[in-house]
């Protein structure tokens, strides 16, 4: 099963590539050429680092095509920075606008109170009928490492709860998100990878 | 909840794990990769490989081995030994590490942990420091000295100085290491450990001294590490990652279970 992965230069994405070859997949990889992203059959957006990082996308025209995948209905995945792209923007590089596919805006911890970044495993409670959680049991854990997050609306798949709950997964029709890393979470995080490859296009 | 990570370290040498393992009648000196895939399999919840004689002939060993032993691996992978330039940490990111620690090359030039983390993500770097007591600073542990090459050559930096230096730079967190405590088997300097992470907002893991169960109880509890990094979790009675974490929750401390 093919499965078009997207490189905006933005920490490296062997692991990502790794874990989707381990299921079965063959990722396609661009950093610049359309051309994949609009005959995909579904799409990674993995993402470490700075959500500055993904200015790429539009520079490189890639919204553009990821905005027309999305509406084609083709199943959508974002990791981490990947996911927050999804939203508005994050208060981490305001001047950078987000897909938008979800309203709200991705803003930083409050300090203070716990450690920021967030950094290692914690648990997930998944909201029931979530697609892309499916088999995931309530409190299985999950590995992460990030400053921002999104905040918990209807569209929030799974909750974690650092300092205060956050949306650790969120599902709109077939476009997802994670903010943990799934590549890096073990057998939970392989089933949640596997969920999205048989997700079917709409 | 946020879990305390429990990491296994591997001390690799020429492709072989040369400590870090005394079971020797079941997996002999062993095979990083074997290894690093059994301690991922038995509950360890990150895995670090060090390469203790890094030199430059043997950079390509090195990277085979990463490259080998993250091939099956998913859990947090991080590899350290000889990571001198952005261009060195590329590579074993390549090879599939998540994060580098480095140590001496970032005391000669602490723009390393720019340079990397700019690339990669702080979340990618992962500054180690080797700190010993000094019996003469007002507060030993606070004002513990850094040391380079092994723990043969003191820097003249304080602990807690170059600790917040490398988060200012950049750095995702500290892997710190107590000369003191390390071989002991006597216990994590939970002072020590203490001293930084109050002084940093990013994770400390510790190392050096675990002998008990206790001691890694002691080094979240007192110590306040968000994590603790054993050489050998095969050392103080218990036969892997999991079974220490099974007691660990027994004594109230959040990890990861099942796993």
């Amino acid at each position: 099963m093919r499965v078009t992965v997207i490189d905006y230069k933005a920490g490296n994405l062997t692991s990502v590539l790794k874990a989707l070859r381990h299921l079965g997949a063959e990722p396609v990889v661009t950093d610049g050429d359309p051309a994949p992203i609009e005959s995909a059959e579904r799409i990674v957006l993995p993402g470490v680092g700075h959500f500055v990082a993904t200015r790429r996308l539009d520079e490189t025209n890639l919204t553009t095509a990821i905005r027309a995948a999305i509406a084609r209905g083709v199943p959508f995945l974002g990791i981490c920075v990947g996911m927050q792209w999804l939203y508005a923007g994050s208060t981490e590089a305001p001047d950078q606008h987000g897909l938008a596919v979800f309203s709200e805006p991705c803003s930083r911890f409050p300090e203070g109170q716990e450690k920021v970044p967030h950094v290692g495993w914690n648990s997930l409670a998944a909201r029931p009928n979530a697609r892309l959680l499916a088999g995931v049991r309530d409190g299985e854990y999950v590995y992460f490492t990030h400053s921002y997050r999104a905040p918990v609306t209807e569209f929030t798949a799974a909750t974690t709860n650092y300092i205060e709950p956050f949306a650790a997964a969120v599902e709109r029709d077939n476009v997802f998100g994670v903010q943990f890393h799934p590549e890096k979470s073990g057998a939970t995080g392989l089933k949640i990878l596997s969920n999205f490859l048989e997700i079917a296009a709409c | 909840m946020l879990t305390k990570r429990i990491i296994a370290c591997l001390d690799v040498d020429a492709g072989r794990v040369v400590k870090g393992v005394q079971f020797v009648d079941i997996i002999d000196a062993g095979d990083p990769a074997e290894l690093a895939a059994r301690h991922a399999r038995e509950g360890a919840d990150e895995i670090v490989m060090l390469d203790i004689t890094a030199t430059h002939e043997r950079r390509q060993t090195l990277l085979d081995t990463v490259r080998r032993a993250a091939s099956e691996l998913f859990v947090p992978f991080c590899v350290g030994g000889g990571i001198r330039s952005a261009h060195d940490a590329e590579e074993v990111f390549d090879a599939g590490a998540d994060k580098v620690s480095v140590n001496s090359a970032a005391l000669a030039d602490p723009s390393l942990i720019d340079a990397i983390g700019r690339s990669f993500g702080a979340q990618a770097v992962v500054v180690a420091i080797d700190a010993r007591r000094d019996p003469n600073a007002a507060d030993p542990a606070r004002d513990a000295q850094v040391f380079v090459q092994g723990g043969r050559k003191p820097t003249g930096r304080r602990v807690v100085e170059w600790a917040r230096e490398a988060e200012a730079r950049g750095a995702g967190e500290i892997l710190l290491t107590s000369m003191d405590a390390d071989g002991t088997r006597a216990g994590f300097d939970c002072n020590l450990t203490a001293a930084v992470s109050a002084a940093v907002g990013i994770p400390v893991i510790a190392s050096g001294g675990a002998g008990t169960v206790a001691h890694f109880t002691e080094v979240f509890a007192r110590g306040k590490a968000d994590a603790a990094l054993a050489a050998s979790i095969f050392h103080f009675g218990v036969s892997s990652a999991r079974s220490l974490k099974q007691e660990l929750a027994q004594a109230g401390v959040p990890v990861r279970l099942p796993c």
